[in-house]
Formats: C-alpha cells, structure tokens, sequence
C-alpha cells in the first residue's frame, strides 16, 4: 500500500485539508497544537489504494518537543512514498525553511500553498510556476477550507505516486535528519526571486478585533464576561431543548414502552424499563446541551482566540509555575480532559508538562457539567442556577490554581513560552457540523461502553438480594453505603450518592443515569424526589466533590500514557480524592454550623 | 544595542544577534526570529506579562525572559 504523509508547521491546515481529502474528521483548530498524533485513512488515488497520514505540526525537523518527535519517529521509522507538504501562504517568508529542510531528505513531495483565500485578501502574490521550477517540485496555491485548487492539487499528487518512485528510505533519512545551514540563505533568495509581500498588509481586521480584545485593561474582563455570555446561551438554548427531550423519552416510555413490558415478568420489565431505559434516557437527555456546548467550543476554538486568552493570562499563571498554554488546555478541558492533556505535548520541558498534567483534571469537563445541570435544576430555582454554576466553574479554576500553586516547588522549570498568534478566522458551517456530528458519535459510543453496563450493574446492586426492599440498605448497594458511611457521612453523602459518586469514578454520565436507577425514576419525577431527599447543602457538597474528586477512568489511563509513570497517575489520584474530601468537608461543615 | 525585551510598543526595530541554545534557537528561527530581520513590537500585555511581536507576516508572543535572549537595533 502507497503511504502519503501532510507534513507542514503546526495550524497550517493540514487536518482540514486531510479530513476534506478522506472525508474523515480529524479535530480542527486555530491554535498550534491541536493534534499531537498521527491520525490516518484510507483513500483511493489513481487506482492504489493508499494510507493518507496528519501529522502532527512542526516548526522544523530538528524539533524536540514531544509533538515534533512523533513526526521525527515516524520518519524514521517509515517508507513514505509521498509527502504533501502545507504552508500558509501568507507566512511563505519562514515557512520555506521547513519545505527546504524537507527536500534535503530527498522525500518525493508537492509543496501546497494553503489558505490561498487568506494570501489573495492580504495582497500576497507569489508565482507558483517559477518557483515550482526553482524547487524541482509541483508547487499549488490551495484552500483546503473551501476547497478550492485542490483537483489540481491532487492530481499532482497522483502523478508522482503512479510514478512509482521508490519509496523513501527510512535509516537515510534519520541520518539526514540533522542541522544545515545553509537553508536560510537559500529561502532568502526564493522569496526574493517568487514571492511578492505587500510592505504593509491589505487586510487589517485582525489588528482592529485585537486592539479591543487585547487591551490593556479591558482584555481580561472582556474574557470573563465572553465566557460568562457563551454559557448564559448554552443554556438559555439548550435547556428547554433538554427539558423537550426528556418529555418526549418519558412519552414514548409511557405509550409505548410500558404496554410492550406489561405482560413480562416483573424483574424484566424493572430491568429493562426502570434499569436501562430510565437510565440511559436520562444521560440522552442532555445530548442537546452537549452538541450545543461543542459547537460553541469549536467556534472558540478556531477563531483564534484561544491563542490570545493564553496572552492575556500568561503573567498570573507564571506565578504558578505555568504558562499561558497551560491555560488554554484549562479551558479545552472544559470540553474533555482527555484531549486537554494530550494538548501537552506541545511543552517540551517535562516538569511543566506533567505541572499542567497535575491540574487539568480538575477543569469540569462536559460530562461534569451534566451531573451538575441536573443537580442543580433538582435543588435550586432558575434564578440561582447560573450563580451556582458559576460558583463551580470558579471552584475549577480554584482547585487548578491551588494545585499548580502548591506543587510548582516540585516542578521548578524554565520552558520559554514562544508562541504564534494566527488572524481570526470563522469556521464553515462544514467545520461546525463535522464538529457537532463527532461529539454525538463520541458519546454514543461512551453511552453503549459505560453508560449501560454502569445503569444495569447500579440496578442489580439496588435490586438484590430481592428479599429486601429496593435501594434499601439491605441490598448490595445499601451495604456499600454502610461500608462507606464512616468517610462520607462527614461531607453530608448519602447511601443512594455514595453508589452514584462510585460509579461516576468510571464515567461522570454514569451518575445522573445512577441516580434516575436508584430512585427509579425520570425526568421531573425524579427532580422532585430528590429534593425531597437531600437538601441544597447536601447537593452542593455532592457536587464539589464530584468536581474535584477525579474525572473518570479515560482521564486516568491518559494522565498515565502520557506521563509515562504510574507513581504520576497515583499521586493525581490521590491528590484529587484527598482535596476533595477536604473541600467538601469544610463546606459542609461549615454550612451546617452556620446553622443552614 | 539593546534586548528585544526593552523595547516599547511601537518601536521598530532589527535582529542583530540571538543567544539561545539549540533548541530554542531553533524554534525560534522556524518562527522567523533570524539575524538581520526587521521587527516592530505591536503591545505589552499588564503585570509583566508577555510581549506581542511582528515579524514580517508573522505575529508571535513571547515572555521577556526570552525576549532578552534576541539583541536588536532600534530604527
Ligand atoms: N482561511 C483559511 N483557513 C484555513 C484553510 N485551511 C485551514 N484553515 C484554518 O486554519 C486553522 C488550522 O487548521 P488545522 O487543519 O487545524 O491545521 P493543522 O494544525 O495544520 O492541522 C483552522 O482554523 C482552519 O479552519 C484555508 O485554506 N483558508
Ligand atoms: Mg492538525
């Protein structure tokens, strides 16, 4: 099989341009560092059957940052028999270097100049025929976001693969892959003879948006109020969308789902209808909210924004012993922790790496978020609710500061902070959608692997033996609430939470799907029990505790992976369970000897 | 002769020399940071925090410990 590899610097454009020649959806963004690995497909080009490959970006091929080595390994490792590479048009007067370093290698190659929409808007004309003669390789402007030039483009590429050229030899090229200096004096004359650059740029709305949103003293309140405003409309949108929905799922169980079981066993229709159903509609519910929350954050992340909030905020986390990226993969994890710590890999010193590993987890990730929506809308009127929201978003933010704060004498570092800030850009409705489509899949996913082995064990466990009373303290799950009473009675957590905070350890959806099961109930059924159970004080030590006392076993495994270090998993295990238990011990306490 | 980090928003100004070992001089110049070039600082952001710079088509920010790494003559 022909391997073809996208190599270029990072956000570049070469998962756009991978995901509209394969069709698949690798994750896109404006911030350099979205993808940290290799991600492949299969495509058909002139009749083979070929591997295309994204890689992750690098600024150059002797980079040494974990990213950059993947692209080196890979290299080295293996045949490739075509490599695209991309650069922004607009940057051509650096990005050369890396095209110059790469043919070096003798690799056979088409050099795509991306983002051609970008260069045309800013008056950057560079003449692709002669400098396609100048480098001995086909040269073509494209615009993997729209799409345009890229029959031409591909077509290239399909010559040179029907050529059968040999492949590239991998132990040459890991020889190669050593210093020249020569490129410089060479890119120099490229540009000079082929490229023509604007003594000032055509296009300035960047500077304009940035005047504004870097400003001195407006910047960071300006960040604080955007996330505040994007949150208020998630659920200002998402909510009755929610609320729909669960309406609908009760409906279809009420007239559809209940005459179909009335005829079988009862331990059958419990399990089925009680168990599963009620479980898993309760988790599907929030489906909406979730697409909706993606959205935004896809929009957030391809505006380039990301880039700028790193700016705004690196002298604060500087005291903390991290940097601004290090803030930006806080805020990705808002979405998900798991990609948020493979975003890491982008730091090249390994204490600030394993630094910013140490506080991500504490970033409350969607599926967080969900456990909390729900609590919230069960204990609190509509008016508190975005309050206390924002309070737990604070409390992340806490919980990361103080963490980064106490631990920042064991990870003493001095990475420098170096980074590109790209123009803004929009994302197409394609991106959005892709973007949104993913995020169902993923959860799908997530809800047949965890979400429905989680509801059936929690349904067995509150169900037997059956000589008892369901969800009593006779029963399995009673039992492990007795068994957990001496720690967790302190913090206010009952049986019924204790068996949903146990499960959440696997997955945070498990536990409002738990919560639906041990009270067998649904929708607002199930709201109205449990405020009856616990009061708001209770709640709100639940919910801190579910915030910091660790994300879920994906997150685990991957803190693991990427340190490499098994003592690292357990010492951000333990951490995260002992702060808290003291956390929530203090605020309940607290609140209860204040007399709430 | 002066550091990058000492500059001002506003100025204009070119690379004359870069001290950096060969990691970071290496990013560096893949970033566009090379001997010779021009560069203008476009804002400084509060509490000492980084410096945001242009080079050519490019706009980078960087911390003024590095900053002080990049030697530079004032236009
Ligand atoms: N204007 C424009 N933007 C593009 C083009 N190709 C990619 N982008 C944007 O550039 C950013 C980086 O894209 P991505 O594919 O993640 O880059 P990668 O880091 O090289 O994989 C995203 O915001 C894309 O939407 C293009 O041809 N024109
Ligand atoms: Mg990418």
């Amino acid at each position: 099989m022909k391997r073809i590899a996208l190599l270029g610097m990072p956000n570049t454009g070469k998962s756009t341009l991978f995901n509209r020649i394969s069709g698949a959806s690798a994750r896109v963004g404006n911030w350099p560092g979205i993808t940290v690995d290799l991600m492949s497909a299969k495509i058909l080009m002139g009749g083979h059957i070929a591997e295309l490959i994204d890689l992750p970006g690098i600024y150059d091929l002797h980079g040494f940052s974990d990213d950059e080595q993947v692209v080196r390994h890979f290299l080295a490792n293996n045949p490739v028999d075509l490599v695209i590479i991309l650069l922004n048009s607009s940057q051509i007067d650096r990005q050369l270097s890396l095209v110059l370093q790469i043919k070096k290698l003798k690799l056979p190659a088409v050099l795509a100049l991306n983002m051609a929409d970008e260069a045309k808007q800013t008056g950057i004309t560079i003449d692709t025929e002669s400098l396609e003669k100048a480098l001995h390789m086909p040269v073509m402007q494209i615009s993997a976001k729209y799409g345009d030039g890229l029959p031409k483009a591909l077509q290239a590429a399909t010559q040179i693969i029907n050529q059968n050229h040999n492949a590239s030899n991998p132990q040459a090229i890991s020889q190669l892959l050593q210093e020249d200096n020569q490129i410089e004096h060479e890119m120099e004359a490229l540009i000079q003879h082929h490229v023509h650059i604007p003594a000032t740029l055509s296009d300035n709305t960047t500077d304009k948006i940035d005047k504004i949103l870097l400003h001195k003293w407006l910047g960071l309140p300006l960040f604080f109020i955007a996330m505040y405003v994007l949150f208020q409309f998630i659920f200002t949108v998402g909510k009755p969308l929610q609320d729909g929905l669960a309406w609908a799922l009760n409906l279809l169980r009420t007239e559809a789902l209940n005459p179909a079981f009335a005829t079988s066993p009862t331990w059958l229709s419990g399990l089925m209808l009680d168990g599963i159903y009620n479980g898993v509609a309760t988790v599907a519910a929030f489906v909406p909210i979730i697409v909706l929350f993606f959205l935004v954050m896809s929009m957030v992340e391809d505006s380039g924004y990301l880039s700028r909030a790193a700016f705004l905020m690196d002298a604060l986390m500087a005291k903390m012993g991290l940097d601004g990226r290090g803030f930006v993969m806080m805020l990705m994890g808002f979405g998900c922790n798991v990609p948020a710590l493979m975003g890491t890999r982008v730091m090249r010193s390994r204490p600030m790496r394993l630094l910013t590993m140490l506080v991500i987890p504490f970033s409350l990730c969607s599926a967080r978020l969900q456990v909390f929506i729900f609590i919230i809308a069960a204990l609190f009127t509509a008016q508190q609710a975005p309050v206390i929201l924002f309070a737990l978003y604070a409390m992340s933010f806490l919980t990361m500061f103080i963490t980064a704060l106490l631990f920042q004498g064991q990870y003493k570092n001095s990475e420098p902070f170096i980074l590109e800030l790209p123009p803004y850009r929009f994302p197409t409705p394609r991106q959005i959608v892709l973007r949104g489509w993913q995020e169902v899949k993923h959860f799908l996913v997530r809800a047949s692997k965890f979400i429905i082995i989680g509801v059936v064990l929690v349904w067995f466990m509150t169900h037997f033996p059956s000589n008892v009373a369901p969800a009593s303290v006779g029963t399995y799950a009673g039992q492990i609430g007795v068994l957990f009473a001496p720690i967790l009675d302190p913090i206010g957590i009952n049986h019924e939470l204790a068996i949903a905070l146990i499960f959440g350890f696997v997955a945070k959806e498990i536990v409002v799907g738990a919560l639906a099961v041990i009270y067998g109930l649904q929708g607002d059924a199930l709201m109205v029990q449990m405020a009856t159970q616990i009061d708001w004080v209770q709640a709100m030590s639940f919910m801190l505790f579910t915030l910091i006392y660790t994300p879920c076993l994906s997150t685990i495994a991957t803190l693991k992976s990427e340190s490499r270090s098994a003592a690292f998993m357990w010492l951000s295990i333990a951490w995260s369970l002992g702060l808290a238990w003291i956390v929530s011990f203090v605020f309940y306490q607290s609140a209860r000897a204040l007399g709430f | 002769m002066q550091f990058l980090s000492q500059l001002k928003p506003g100025q204009h100004a070119l690379i004359s020399a870069i001290e950096a070992e060969e990691s970071l001089f290496h990013r560096l110049s893949a970033l566009g940071f090379r001997v010779g070039k021009p560069l203008s600082i476009m804002r400084r952001a509060n509490f000492n925090g980084p410096l945001h710079v242009r080079l050519g088509t490019t706009d980078i920010i960087l911390r003024n410990i590095d900053a002080a790494r990049i030697q530079v003559n004032t236009l």
